[in-house]
């Protein structure tokens, strides 16, 4: 009972929070419900029992993405309102879409169920048993290929990034390290040979 | 009590919502991909919520890799909108037209 209550607060907010991510006025507005979108989504998997995802999810996705997307939402200068004209017209057709999709998903779960028995409700893992540690034992022997290829793709993500954004002002002073180190005693001092002055 | 139908569900209440949002900002790429953000959380919880009530954990690992994989399509994504907006000064879409496309 519990459960089902805690279930349907946070599924409310949720939902709530994920309308507001596409109707705020304000991008930054919008991140920040998106933020609010993946704590709800956390405790809900932490409610099935996904402990180990509920907290990557917040450290990660919000602790990062969120955090990133936020840097970047506030560092454009946007003309929102340029930005939202055609927003009011393109609403009807986006409702309709939405609704289309919710119903047909509904009529699928709950009226054909396309043959399959749900399985109502799941048996509680035992007291002792770790979400985390049941994942690590798969992740590091049956997904460890898999593993290692996440790994590879994060590197390029962060190689892809670096050298998207990397830019060289022209004008700016820098040093030039290899050229310091590989100078010669010759190259600084110039020894010149001069007649010695005389009296006149 | 809650089971397996009410997670779908919720699930694909959140993706629709998210379809939703693509079409009504459809010139502000930053909300485009947020709400991708948005539809790739619907399609873990799907993930999470089999995983649970059918035991097995293959769905939770696939949710991890998913994760990973959201989380360097966003660097990047972004990346290349930082270097948009340097270019052209703006995120609208419908200026977004270099490729005639």
């Amino acid at each position: 009972m519990l459960v089902a209550i805690l279930f349907w607060a946070f599924a409310t907010v949720l939902v709530g929070a994920a309308v507001g991510v596409i109707l705020a006025r304000n991008p930054v507005h919008s991140v920040l419900f998106l933020v609010l979108c993946f704590f709800n989504a956390a405790v809900l998997w932490l409610l099935i029992q996904a402990e180990f995802l509920a907290i990557v999810l917040v450290l990660v996705y919000v602790g990062a993405v969120m955090v990133l997307f936020l840097f970047v939402v506030m560092m454009l200068d946007i003309n929102i309102e340029e930005l939202r004209e055609g927003f009011a017209r393109n609403a009807p057709l986006g409702a309709l879409i939405a609704l289309i999709v919710v119903v047909e998903l509904a009529y699928v779960l709950w009226v054909r169920r396309l043959g399959m028995e749900l399985p109502g409700a799941a048996s509680p893992a035992s007291a002792g048993a770790s979400n985390t540690a049941e994942i690590g034992a798969v992740l590091y022997t049956q997904y460890a290929y898999p593993f290692q290829l996440a790994a590879v793709v994060l590197l390029i993500a962060i190689v892809a990034a670096i050298t998207l954004t990397m830019r060289r002002r022209a004008g700016l002073k820098v040093q030039d390290i290899a050229g310091q180190v590989a100078v010669k005693a010759a190259d600084r001092v110039r020894l010149v040979s001069m007649p010695p002055e005389r009296e006149p | 009590m809650i089971g397996l139908p009410h997670y779908l569900l919720l699930a694909g209440v959140l993706f629709a919502i998210a379809v939703a949002g693509i079409f009504i900002n459809r010139k502000n790429v930053i909300l485009l991909l947020m709400c991708i953000e948005l539809m790739l959380l619907a399609v873990n919880f799907n993930f999470v919520a089999f995983s649970r009530f059918l035991g097995n954990l293959d769905g939770q690992v696939f949710v991890f890799f998913i994760l990973t994989v959201a989380a360097a399509e966003a660097a990047i994504g972004l990346a290349i909108l930082v270097v948009l907006f340097r270019q052209r000064r703006s995120i609208n879409v419908e200026e977004l037209d270099a490729m005639k496309g």
